[in-house]
């Protein structure tokens, strides 16, 4: 395979552009770069050492049977069999459907069209609930659409501050952190993580209080009269009820619920306050609560007072963790969810979707329980019999695990599909080795909202098929003929989201693959970082005419009416389609890089501020469980680890669990550094090895969540809205292993 | 069961919304004295200070009561309870019968009984806010009477506004019942600097036309005079029903008086011998008997309180048993007036029973917390008081960093690999990035590696 092959890194939603060599035994990888998000030929660890991923021997060639090989239709007519006993006894919801965030676009769509269609089934959720579900509904109540970052990861350079609440790219993104030299950071963090020791101002509240210290700030804002009252009269609606419940939270009273001193308080509101350009970004630490979309809410609040969402050079937005988060959130794989960012309950969507699909609308099912709702009742007497899991690890990354790997064994059927032996692959009946990243095409959608295409640059090893090929055959045994080749399900998947707020119509194989043309001089480049906070134009004319649904910025050489774009310091090196930000709705249309520059997805166009109440963590600290548990990742490993433990230069940086405590804590439980230790909480006990440090506070340990393990402590208390689980804090007891 | 309460300030409105979290249908009516909606009293002296509008105190809008099915009547004093037939009944003759009743009046300004006092305008409510805030825009010289939180946080508020102000205290120092006499002086020094002269052990006999006359004989001179000398729990209402009253109404650990139909909460309620002046109390009580109405198990044990001035550029942190000295406790104190602050802690069987943080306050956040949950505290005493004194130093000098630190995290490379890949060769940034990928993810670590390989060439006297 001569030239190397343009693709992307398989792991996070930064999606870093590399290229692959695959002079077979040995495949290098070297850093695009024409990929805005890693433009300086950045890749991380992971990044670097991904080709391991295809030759390190640990791959499952062959599908297996209660644990033996046997070939592909042996399997795929057992599972079909099965399904099919399953529902004749159990009706269709006697199946559900478990989807990942790490699936391609198309892999989640025909995922979505197997347990709608062919299943009929209206069980089916993903990972990804563990992951964006509290942003996305945040945004979506706010805004009307949730789409990650509503404007190029690049724009970020150009901003005076940025405030991080709960997320630590230096660890989980490293790349993205080229993209924050410019501006000063504010990083709201329980802990000292390496993002925090690159701000301006850290503030570091108790586990569980973020909600608490986006209320104290934004009643700061309101004191001190820096709330862009233009903005908010001209863009915003229901102000005036958030105004009135941020009484009950003045600074004081923040202060010492969440433990940050109201002078640094202060401090942070004032800088992005008189920042001419700013943004407000949340991660997982803000989120992963049961009162997380409340707590991103609090922080949209924030940033509307503060007129930044919908202005170029500054905004809202959250940091996509998985490499398909945001594509992964958007085309039906996910309980209530229809392709295109749909609601199922939505007639005008079902007509639409089954119209694609050629069925009655009313065959479609209505929605389904959420993820860990979903696997809690599994094998329950009302309660799904058996279950189909892609690309996802629940074993070892859903929370209380140990009452989830009870729910997978009490299944009269578990089919896994995986490309290693995971945890959970462990439990299966079947497991059907599929291909991964490189051995394959498809599209994702990176954490910018940016449709990208990944090229198969290997071949698979013999025995291996992809995801597509699974569906694609299982449905057949169950009467239906899906495609299979990524382009066609692409195609469907198009005409499907044709309408739907994440309109992905207008983009195709051909437009993703053209290589870049090199910069027409004089034309204005339309996701290069941005200076100067330039107020919203008027509705940008279109070459095509067609009116940019939702509002929003174009990409490419659209006439603009009268709006000066100044040439940023752009280091693209070709300029063009690297990838297209969705909505796209038609052929001709440039795509949307910045959203909510002219209005919003809401019915008035206006944002909508929403009064939110802060209620502290779902379990509090007691005499028989006194220390808080946060967990989170480090960046020499990825989600469950499944991918990254089976390599050896990561395995090296980081070999096992560990629990992070501060100096004092384990003084006074006489640990020292490198000592085995124990946690237990209500649901379970882990360990880990010590690891004694002050950038944790003294009343909290820290622990990965990428070991089977640490998920056995934490709190499945889900957040009403978003079904999210209480990952980041719970109460746990420590002692040394004896 | 029909709810009724009786005040619609901190602690009732607080209970309304409390009790509507736990249940959507009770019917709930709750009385008010003071016109219009209940609002945040905390906020008043930023209101006086000119730091916060009186529009944004509001705790809950009129629409709030129809949303959430409460009924609201406002400027309503009820005048008496009818406990036989379990009724109250308002001045205006209205009659409104309860299965339940909670008692949140509050309290009172105390006017000390001298004469003219009339001339003299109380700090409590909101009305009386807005008559001392225009006084103030005509007068020349304020005084303030009582050098406690109130009166303390009036008096910087008055100055803030270019007025000067004369600050009059009974006791020897101001806030004595938080403060010791230590950090009481360094408080008047500081708001000496402010533009508030400090009498303390002084008291008022009669308030005139041209000031406020001490005890003395001396005429302290001002054209407003606010009075801020404490509060004094309103009661009449539980005494005249023939309830239990101390100093305040007598509750139980239900906040149940001894009519168990009837409950108090907030400053006009005495739990354990204690009638506390503070909001975070009156919450805490609010929520629990919200629970016990709603039929949950919560009990009120009483609460730990934490005072925290609000005065522009003084910052003033208080807690617990401030008082106690060396004999009673072990106690860390740190003290330079010169720079107006000062930090106290007072410890006991290894737990924060109290503590004074007067001018920097970094150590704010960590001691409430460690106090609030009682939780074991660090050998260490004085990393307390100065937070990050302990911190390691973070060295990535190249010269004084081990071999064995790690220089880029993104990529896992030590200062030993890149002296490795430097001996073989590599002899600038680029060929160690190419060499060992240092450099090459998040980009912080590109000084540091460059001057490992400055130092390193500097070694060998070979040119970078």
């Amino acid at each position: 395979m001569g030239e190397p092959v343009k693709t992307h890194c398989p792991y996070c939603a930064l999606q870093c552009g590399m290229a692959i060599s695959a002079d077979r035994p040995r495949i290098t990888i070297t850093p695009r770069t024409d990929v805005p998000a890693n433009a300086a030929g950045a890749l991380c660890q992971k990044g670097w050492t991904a080709a391991e991923l295809l030759t390190n021997g640990t791959r499952l060639t062959s599908p297996l049977l209660h644990g033996r090989p046997v070939d592909w239709d042996v399997a795929l007519d057992h599972v079909a069999d099965r399904l099919a006993a399953v529902q004749r006894e159990h009706g269709p919801d006697g199946v559900a459907v478990f989807g990942g965030g790490g699936l391609t676009n198309e892999k989640a769509y025909l995922l979505g069209k197997l347990a709608r269609v062919a299943l009929g089934t209206s069980q089916i959720d993903y990972n990804g609930r563990f992951c964006m579900s509290s942003a996305a509904a945040a945004s979506n109540r706010a805004f009307g659409l949730d789409r990650g970052l509503p404007f190029p990861v690049t724009d970020l350079a150009g901003a005076d501050v940025v405030l991080l609440a709960g997320a630590n790219p230096a660890e989980t993104m490293p790349p993205l952190v080229r993209h924050l030299t410019g501006p000063r950071l504010i990083v709201v963090d329980p802990r000292r993580t390496a993002t925090a020791r690159l701000a301006w101002l850290h503030l570091r509240p108790a586990p569980g209080t973020d909600l608490a210290l986006a209320l104290g700030l934004l009643h700061l804002a309101v004191a001190e009269d820096l709330v862009d009252t233009a903005y908010v009269a001209g863009r915003t609606s229901g102000f005036d009820a958030v105004r009135t419940s941020l009484a009950a939270w003045w600074p004081e009273r923040v202060e010492r619920i969440t433990g940050v001193p109201v002078p640094r308080m202060r401090e942070a509101v004032r800088a992005l306050a008189h920042a001419k350009n700013a943004y407000v970004l949340t991660g997982r630490g803000a989120e992963q609560h049961a009162q997380g979309t409340d707590t991103v809410t609090a922080f949209i609040n924030l940033a509307l007072a503060l007129g930044l969402p919908g202005r170029r050079g500054s905004g809202y937005g959250c940091l996509t963790g998985q490499g398909n988060g945001q594509g992964g959130r958007e085309h039906g794989q996910k309980a209530d969810q229809l392709p295109g960012y749909r609601r199922i309950d939505d007639p005008a969507a079902r007509a639409h979707v089954a119209g694609v699909w050629g069925v009655d609308p009313a065959s479609l099912p209505g929605p389904g329980r959420s993820a860990f709702e979903l696997l809690d009742a599994l094998g329950t007497p009302d309660g799904p019999k058996a279950m189909l899991l892609f690309g996802s690890n629940p074993v070892v990354s859903a929370p209380a695990s140990s009452r989830v790997a009870s729910r997978l064994r009490a299944l009269d059927l578990l089919v896994v599909c995986d490309v290693v032996m995971s945890e959970t692959a462990a439990l299966a009946d079947v497991v059907f080795p599929v291909t991964q990243w490189a051995e394959e095409t498809g599209t994702l959608t990176n954490l910018e909202g940016r449709v990208l295409l990944r090229r198969q640059a290997v071949e698979p090893p013999p025995g291996v098929r992809t995801d597509l090929d699974v569906i694609a055959a299982l449905a057949r045994r169950l009467g239906h003929d899906f495609p299979a080749d990524p382009a066609q399900v692409f195609d469907e998947l198009r005409r499907a989201t044709a309408g739907g707020p994440a309109d992905y119509s207008g983009i195709t194989y051909p437009r993703l693959t053209a290589a870049p043309q090199p910069p027409h001089p004089g034309e204005p480049q339309d996701d290069a970082p941005l200076h100067g906070r330039a107020e919203p134009q008027g509705g940008a004319l279109l070459r095509s005419g067609a009116e940019v649904r939702g509002g929003g910025d174009t990409q490419g050489g659209a006439h603009r009416q009268g709006r000066e774009e100044t040439q940023g310091g752009a280091h693209l090196q070709g300029r063009g389609e690297v990838g297209v930000f969705w909505p796209c709705p038609g052929a001709g249309h440039p795509g949307t890089p910045r959203l909510f520059l002219d209005s919003f997805a809401t019915a008035d166009g206006r944002a909508r501020f929403v009064v939110v109440e802060h209620r502290g963590p779902a379990e509090e600290v007691d005499e028989e469980y006194p220390v808080y548990l946060t967990t989170g990742r480090v960046l020499a490993h990825y989600q469950s680890g499944a991918q990254t433990r089976r390599i050896a230069p990561l395995t090296e940086a980081e070999p096992e669990p560990y629990v992070e405590l501060h100096p004092d804590l384990a003084a006074r439980l006489e640990i020292g550094a490198g000592d085995r230790v124990r946690v237990t909480s209500r649901r379970g006990r882990a360990g880990g090895v010590a690891r004694i440090s002050d950038a944790i506070r003294s009343d909290t340990v820290f622990m990965p969540f990428h070991w089977e393990g640490t998920n056995l402590l934490t709190n499945p208390e889900l957040d009403p809205t978003s079904r999210m689980p209480e990952f980041k804090v719970c109460a746990v007891r420590v002692e040394r292993a004896t | 069961m029909r709810l009724v309460v009786v005040g619609n300030g901190m602690a009732g409105a607080r209970l309304v919304s409390e009790v509507r979290a736990r249940d959507r249908r009770m019917p709930i009516t709750v009385f008010g004295a003071e016109p219009g909606g209940p609002y945040n009293r905390v906020l008043l002296s930023n209101v006086l200070a000119g730091q916060a509008r009186p529009d944004q105190l509001g705790l809950h809008d009129l629409s709030w009561y129809d949303t959430h099915r409460v009924e609201a009547v406002p400027g309503s004093t009820v005048a008496w309870i009818d406990r036989e037939a379990r009724a109250v009944h308002t001045a205006c003759g209205r009659r409104e019968p309860y299965d339940l009743l909670v008692l949140a009046t509050g309290s009172e300004a105390v006017v000390p009984p001298i004469p003219g006092v009339g001339r003299a305008i109380p700090f409590r409510t909101l009305d009386d806010c807005d008559r001392i805030i225009k006084a103030a825009e005509g007068g020349r010289r304020a005084v303030v009477v009582g050098g406690g939180l109130l009166g303390v946080e009036a008096a910087r508020g008055l100055a803030g506004r270019g007025l000067p102000v004369t600050l009059l205290h009974l006791a020897d120092h101001l806030m004595e019942r938080q403060l010791d006499a230590e950090a009481g002086l360094v408080l008047g020094e500081t708001l000496a600097g402010l533009g508030v002269e400090i009498r303390t052990g002084v008291s008022a006999a009669a308030v005139e036309d041209g000031g406020v006359r001490l005890a003395g004989g001396e005429l302290v001179e001002g054209d407003l005079v606010v009075l801020a000398c404490g509060v004094r729990p309103l009661t009449a209402l539980a005494e005249e029903a023939g309830l239990e009253v101390r100093r305040g109404i007598v509750v139980d650990d239900e906040l149940r008086t001894d009519d168990p139909s009837i409950m108090a909460i907030g400053e006009c309620a005495e739990h354990d011998g204690t009638v506390y002046g503070l909001v975070a109390p009156a919450w805490e009580q609010a929520a629990v008997a919200a629970d016990v109405i709603t039929g949950g198990k919560s009990r009120y044990r009483g609460s730990r309180l934490v005072t925290r001035l609000k005065a522009k550029s003084v910052e003033l942190a208080a807690m617990g048993e401030t008082h106690l000295t060396d004999e009673h406790a072990e106690v860390v104190r740190f003290s330079h007036r010169a720079r107006g602050t000062y930090r106290k802690l007072v410890i006991r069987d290894d737990r924060l029973v109290g503590a004074i943080l007067l001018g920097d306050i970094d150590a704010v956040g960590t001691l409430t917390q460690l106090y609030d949950r009682g939780g074991p505290l660090p050998g260490d005493r004085a990393g307390l008081l100065f937070p990050g004194l302990s911190a390691a130093p973070e060295t990535d000098s190249p010269t004084l960093m081990p071999d064995a630190a790690k220089v880029c995290h993104c990529n896992d490379v030590t200062k030993g690999q890149i002296r490795a890949c430097w001996e073989a060769g590599a002899r600038d940034v680029a060929g160690v990035a190419a060499a060992t990928r240092a450099t090459t993810g998040c980009g912080t670590c590109r000084d540091a590696v460059a001057g490992i390989v400055a130092w390193l060439c500097e070694q060998e006297g070979v040119s970078a």
